[in-house]
């Protein structure tokens, strides 16, 4: 007897699946293909070399270090802007949940240029921090600060619809059980957003790590110090080394894929814990 | 343990919730606070509670204010409509949960905590679902582990919201008898909100029936239905037929109908709704019959014990419909057909002026 076929109210599942992967190989895979190809015409020992030059390898420390400390410190206040955002009623809010987006839709080296204004010495926070020692425009501070910036948006949106469908009652019960306010956070409510909050991070911090425009305004491009990694690429390109330019592509890609599969793992993980369906 | 509440008022914007309530709830009963959504009877649990704040009156525990202090301080088991089991936790950990967040002083040791948990899930007769999720509980199981979570912080007193409002019939049934049970074991002064007055009156030891913030009538099952005070809780509890008439020299008149004896203190030429339950009604057939109201059959159903009779009134009570119970044998005995014209004849009535029954929104005022 023949198979029967499982009825669905809408078709096309053959359709769709063959659409998802053509589309995917075409934005995404064959690009990213061609990377690795471009830097196989290095040999192992060329490819070594030019991915392990000490200002190399001092761009990786600083793209990933402030990514990841920017992904950190937009979850940590994005989980309160949106907590604020949907917990609470106060004047303009909506204009704040407007504003969030604002990263988003700026572009990038407006945002840069914005933030160097602000920070230099001469700034209106510049002028008052230097004095104090704080230098933030012109170094590596500076990155984070602008990675920051544009991390803003990603925890934010995560994690607001999760805490909109947080009914109040789960808190209410944690209280009527005799739990204090540290503990209905940490024991209850934090663990629920957790999964949304991980990708939060896991999205700000992606953000960071391919962030050109506004970050070299700001970051004062100081070789050993305040390079990152997509500066260090362009800077190949523009001596019309191609293949050195891709190579350190290369790396930053399998970087970025490895952080993020570990990201993924650790979700699935606290999933699973959770009695989730993954 | 006593709890007593006195001259609570709580307001949501323009939107009074409790008006002045003032209740009694003895030591170790069972209460049913009994009303039609939106009057209250959420609101002053959760005052009782401390969920909520009220604007004005005070709680007492054990004759102790605790208008002040905060849910965690009072010891108050609470049950949520819908559960409220945190998901991220299993069955166990979740009862565990009273448990393990008192002050590290207080708190029991893991032994300790594993033994009151196994005990608690044998008493909701659970134990076998103590790895499980939520997620993975039917609605009646993940109502019964909220209890037993509710139960192992020996709350002083045990308040549940519509407890079996979100579960279907059968189960809801099964549980209510199981609640009954388990209530009678443990004497726990409880209080639970329910909007099904079958579950009030089959459940509670005392019935508080709730009215637009007001509270309307306080009893035990019987009292409340059979000597209710109001005629909203006459229209609340059970079904019953309303007759729209005035009030001529000691008797109600509908259109050109004697229908009975008021009875009372309702004055002459008041406007008034009569009350009858539908087993109060009888059927006289017969073209000499003079007595009650004309009304025409319009629907038999004698598949029960009880017959029911569906009619529709003529004359002086056009465009109203009643509903009358009668015995088997009674319908056997009269054998009615639809469409014939009978009068029904009301073995007891209470008479309430038009004004209260329009105000407290029962029956069908024109």
């Amino acid at each position: 007897m023949a198979a029967k076929r499982r009825l669905r109210v809408l078709p096309g599942f053959g359709l769709s699946l063959g659409y998802t992967f053509t589309y995917l190989s075409l934005i995404v895979l064959v690009p990213l293909a061609a990377v690795f190809i471009k830097t196989s015409s290095l040999s192992m020992l060329e490819f070594w070399n030019v991915v392990t030059t000490p200002r190399v390898v001092a761009s990786y420390k600083l793209s990933f270090g402030a990514s990841l400390a920017a992904a950190g410190i937009n979850t940590v206040f994005g989980l309160m802007l949106a907590w604020a955002l949907v917990r609470y009623t106060f004047p303009g809010k909506k204009l704040v949940d407007a504003l969030i987006d604002l990263p988003f839709a700026l572009p990038t080296a407006v945002a840069g240029i914005a933030l160097t204004a602000l920070y230099a010495k001469n700034g209106w926070l510049g002028q008052y921090l230097e004095p104090m020692g704080i230098k933030i425009a012109f170094g590596p501070w500076g990155v984070l600060v602008a990675l920051v910036f544009i991390g803003v948006p990603f925890v934010v949106r995560t994690v607001q619809p999760i805490l909109e469908d947080l009914d109040t009652e789960f808190e209410e019960a944690s209280a009527s059980l005799g739990a204090d306010r540290l503990q209905t956070f940490w024991i209850v409510v934090l663990p629920i957003i957790f999964p949304a909050l991980l990708t939060g991070f896991a999205l700000a911090f992606a953000r960071a790590v391919g962030e050109y425009g506004s970050v070299i305004f700001i970051a004062g491009n100081i070789p050993m110090v305040s390079e990152i990694t997509p500066l260090m690429i362009i800077t190949k390109l523009e001596q019309y080394d191609y293949v050195g330019a891709t190579a350190i592509a290369a790396v930053m890609l399998v970087f970025s894929f490895i952080l993020l599969l570990i990201i993924n793992g650790l979700q699935a993980w606290t999933a699973r814990r959770t009695g989730r369906e993954v | 343990m006593s709890i007593e509440v006195k001259n609570i008022r709580k307001s949501f914007g323009n939107f009074v919730a409790l008006d002045g309530v003032s209740l009694d709830f003895p030591s170790g009963e069972l209460v049913a606070l009994l009303g039609p959504s939106g009057c209250g009877k959420t609101t002053l649990l959760r005052v009782i509670a401390g969920l909520e704040q009220a604007d004005e009156g005070t709680v007492l525990l054990e004759g102790e204010d605790a208008s002040g202090t905060h849910a965690r301080e009072r010891r108050v088991g609470f049950v949520f409509q819908h559960y409220a089991l945190f998901r991220h936790m299993t069955v166990f950990d979740n009862v565990a949960f009273g448990m393990r967040v008192k002050p590290r002083r207080e708190r029991p040791n893991e032994a300790a905590v594993r033994r009151k948990v196994t005990e608690l899930l044998e008493l909701v007769q659970l134990d076998w679902l103590a790895d499980r999720f939520p997620s993975q509980l039917s609605g009646g199981q993940r109502q019964r582990i909220a209890l037993a979570r509710a139960l192992a912080v020996e709350p002083r007193v045990l308040l549940l919201d519509e407890p079996f409002g979100a579960l279907d019939a059968k189960v809801r049934k099964e549980l209510r008898r199981w609640l009954r049970r388990l209530h009678d074991d443990l004497h726990i002064t409880s209080i639970f909100v329910t909007h099904d007055q079958e579950e009030a009156l089959e459940v509670a030891d005392r019935v508080v029936l709730m009215d637009h913030g007001h509270v309307e009538q306080v009893g035990s099952p019987e009292e409340v239905y059979r000597h209710p005070a109001t005629a909203f809780v006459y229209g609340f509890l059970g079904s019953v037929n309303f007759f729209h008439g005035r009030v001529d020299e000691g008797s109600v008149r509908v259109g050109d109908d004697h229908l009975g004896a008021s009875g009372g203190d309702v004055a002459h030429g008041a406007e008034v709704v009569a009350f009858a339950r539908p087993y109060e009604l009888d059927i006289v057939t017969g073209s000499d019959a003079t007595g009650g109201v004309a009304a025409k059959v319009t629907r038999v159903l004698s598949f029960g014990v009880t017959a029911r009779v569906e009619l529709d009134g003529i004359n002086g009570s056009a465009g109203q419909h009643f509903e009358v119970e009668l015995t088997r044998e009674r319908a056997l005995e009269l054998n009615l057909t639809e469409g014939q014209e009978v009068r029904l004849v009301p073995s007891r009535l209470r008479v309430f002026e038009r004004s209260v029954v329009v105000a407290a929104g029962v029956g069908v005022p024109q």
